[in-house]
């Protein structure tokens, strides 16, 4: 769904020269893209979804601690989920993480999206490998990395400490602070490669148009590249949040059982309290609130910018 | 003083000579035009001067002062570039705006030399247009609004007009002649049109591989080209190969049989006699023979086809109601020995 959606904004940047296709002749209807398209329509209804109507029609069974699941229909969980604050923090919680994760990736990947594409040609391959190397790790390994680095007695607190900055460790691991730095971490590479394909699409020759007028080159990345790349940052955006609120090992990791999300919430609820249909409650309101704010954003957005680079 | 100064300018990308120590100057207050063959290094020159590519050698004076050293923000420069190079996010009007608002010209001020300069281009209609709906020559001209708009002392032009309809063209170029009379600006202009050259430039300055050929006004360098290069780049010319002899009365050139005087003191052997399609006269009496293959009626003139035994020649003919011969008539042909030029060498050298 994030990629279907990202995809969506992509599409309206520029260079979508929206010539209308001849009328096709009623009798002969081309079959050929609807054969083609057709392996992975069922692949996508089978692998997706089947499992979320299942999700769905668990979400509304009813489960007891002696009783197990109730084979009966009801929006219980989701009353629960809807009154208990203990939820609400969760949710809240998760929402706080994927916006705070969704700006500073911004703030980090689309500057360093531009330095990349000023670089020159063996560094720039050499960085772009390097910022994109966190895709390359498992995403287990690279978070126990972040919690041996950030550990009370990991590298970062010792060196801290050893030169007096702090007296005491910073906590990073268990809490939001550690989870965030982590997330942001992980998900940059997506700001990154989005910002990058809006920047290979600027032309060059456009900034100095920009200079040649007099703007100074502060000038010039505010007004003249900023505004081309916004579309590119919000794609971003969005494919960052929507990974961030639906993130799960990186938040079991540096979160613990102690700072849950969303995701791990459903988690323990399917597989340590096995109430099932409670998890899966979780799950679809997740997905519901992901949806609901994704495509708002992008409507938004198509609209603000549907003039300039259709 | 000259106003602006190319001094050895050279640009080399890897092994490749784009420009080949292009030396020039230009006089204030006038329009000189680079003309020549794609890729012969007009674009990058302007580059150069804009401050966009950075010289391999050389040095460029505008106005006495060292244009190298200043960035290219600082240099003041008006410039249509080869692709428009307008900005996406912003409306025509916003465009031409830009310019007005780095110099720090009041609103009101702005939007009046926005309106004025897009009613010039004939674009009043458009200001609230983003370029992507426009047409190719509608964002040319907000291009080149754009450019003008800032009142540069020096304007750099490349192939400003090439996307406009003959029209709109000849209208823009009254406008940049008129801009460059009353204003004063200095124009550098390149155009693949050579009409276009001929009818705007105090100079031409005729490229070719990075280097200049020639540079001199419009009618000098069509009536006199320096090279081979120039007189067959510049409209229609015929080059007849013929020998060169020196006998008493001086040099001449013998081309199919007929000797032509030869002004100039050139050596004996292989030489190339010029001259241009609309010189060549149908005569009765001496001349080249030859037979017409072919004659093709292009509105105000015909175009003949003639097979001599110096190699093909083009005649053009004003159809003016004079008597022409027809396809396949045997014909003599000729011109006044002022309108040819001669060079030593071979054709196929030049
Ligand atoms: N960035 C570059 N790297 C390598 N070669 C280049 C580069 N830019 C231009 N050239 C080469 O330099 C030569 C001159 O290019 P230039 O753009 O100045 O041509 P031009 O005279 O403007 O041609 P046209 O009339 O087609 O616009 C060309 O042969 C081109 O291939
Ligand atoms: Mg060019």
């Amino acid at each position: 769904m994030t990629a279907v959606d990202s995809q969506n904004i992509m599409d309206t940047g520029p260079a979508t020269d929206t010539a209308a296709p001849p009328p096709a002749e009623p009798e002969r209807r081309n079959w050929a893209p609807y054969l083609l398209s057709l392996p992975a329509l069922a692949l996508y209804a089978v692998l997706l979804l089947v499992p979320l109507a299942m999700t769905f029609l668990l979400s509304l069974n009813s489960f007891g601690f002696y009783t197990g699941i109730q084979d009966v229909w009801q929006l219980g969980n989701y009353i629960d989920i809807v009154t208990d604050d203990y939820f609400h923090e969760i949710f809240l919680r998760t929402f706080r993480i994927a916006v705070l994760v969704t700006l500073l990736c911004a703030v980090l990947g689309a500057p360093e999206a531009y330095v990349l594409r000023r670089m020159k040609s063996p560094w720039r391959g050499l960085c772009l490998l390097v910022v994109l190397g966190p895709l390359l790790i498992s995403v287990v390994s690279r978070t126990l990395g972040w919690a041996l680095l950030f550990g009370s007695t990991g590298i970062i607190n010792t060196a801290l400490m050893s030169i007096g900055l702090i007296a005491t460790p910073i906590e990073f691991m268990y809490t939001e602070t550690g989870v965030v730095i982590a997330l942001t971490h992980v998900l940059v590479p997506f700001m990154v490669l989005s910002v990058w394909a809006s920047l290979q699409r600027l032309d060059p020759q456009v900034e100095n148009a920009a200079l040649s007028l007099g703007a100074k080159p502060f000038t010039v990345l505010r007004r003249v590249v900023l505004p081309q790349v916004v579309p590119g940052i919000l794609s971003g955006s969005i494919i960052v949040f929507a990974l961030a609120a639906s993130a799960f090992a990186t938040p079991a990791i540096i979160g613990g059982r102690r700072l849950k999300v969303a995701a791990t919430l459903a988690y323990d609820e399917f597989l340590n309290t096995l109430n099932w249909p409670l998890g899966a409650a979780v799950a679809i309101l997740l997905l519901i609130a992901n949806v609901v704010i994704i495509v708002g954003c992008n409507r938004l957005i198509e609209r603000r910018y549907k003039q300039v680079f259709e | 003083m000259p106003y602006l100064v190319l001094d050895k300018l050279t640009k080399r990308f890897g092994q490749w000579l784009a420009v080949d120590n292009l030396s020039l100057t230009v006089e204030k207050g006038e329009l000189i035009s680079l003309l020549g063959p794609s890729g012969c290094g007009k674009t990058t020159t302007l580059q150069m001067i804009a401050g966009f590519l950075d010289p391999s050698g050389g040095r460029v004076t505008l106005d006495g002062a060292d244009l190298l050293a200043k960035k290219p923000n600082e240099r003041g420069l008006g410039i249509v570039f080869q692709s428009y190079a307008l900005f996406p996010h912003m409306t025509a009007a916003e465009n031409v705006a830009f310019g007005l608002e780095m110099r720090n010209i009041p609103r009101a001020d702005r939007d009046r030399m926005v309106k004025d300069a897009l009613q010039l281009v004939g674009l009043g209609a458009f200001g609230d247009r983003y370029p992507r709906r426009m047409s190719g020559g509608q964002q040319q001209r907000v291009a080149l609004a754009r450019a003008m708009v800032i009142k540069p002392s020096l304007l750099l032009l490349d192939e400003p007009l090439s996307n406009l309809d003959a029209k709109m063209r000849e209208e823009m170029q009254i406008e940049l002649r008129r801009i460059q009379r009353t204003v004063g600006t200095t124009m550098i202009l390149v155009t693949h049109d050579q009409a276009e050259a001929m009818a705007l430039s105090d100079r031409v300055v005729i490229m070719n591989k990075g280097k200049v050929e020639q540079v001199a006004a419009p009618q000098d360098a069509y009536d006199n080209p320096a090279s081979a290069f120039v007189a067959n780049f510049l409209g229609r010319t015929n080059l007849l190969q013929g020998t060169l002899r020196q006998d008493g009365g001086g040099c001449r050139i013998d081309v199919a049989g007929t000797a032509w005087p030869v002004a100039a003191e050139l050596p004996a052997g292989p030489g190339v006699l010029t001259v241009r399609p609309e010189k060549v006269t149908f005569v009765d009496g001496a001349g080249v023979p030859g037979l017409v293959r072919a004659r093709v009626f292009q509105g105000t003139q015909w175009l003949f086809e003639i097979q001599t035994d110096a190699g093909p020649l083009t005649v053009i003919r004003q159809h003016d109601g004079q008597i022409l011969p027809a396809e396949n008539e045997r014909v003599t042909v000729g011109w006044r020995a002022e309108d040819m030029r001669v060079m030593a060498g071979t054709a196929g050298g030049a």
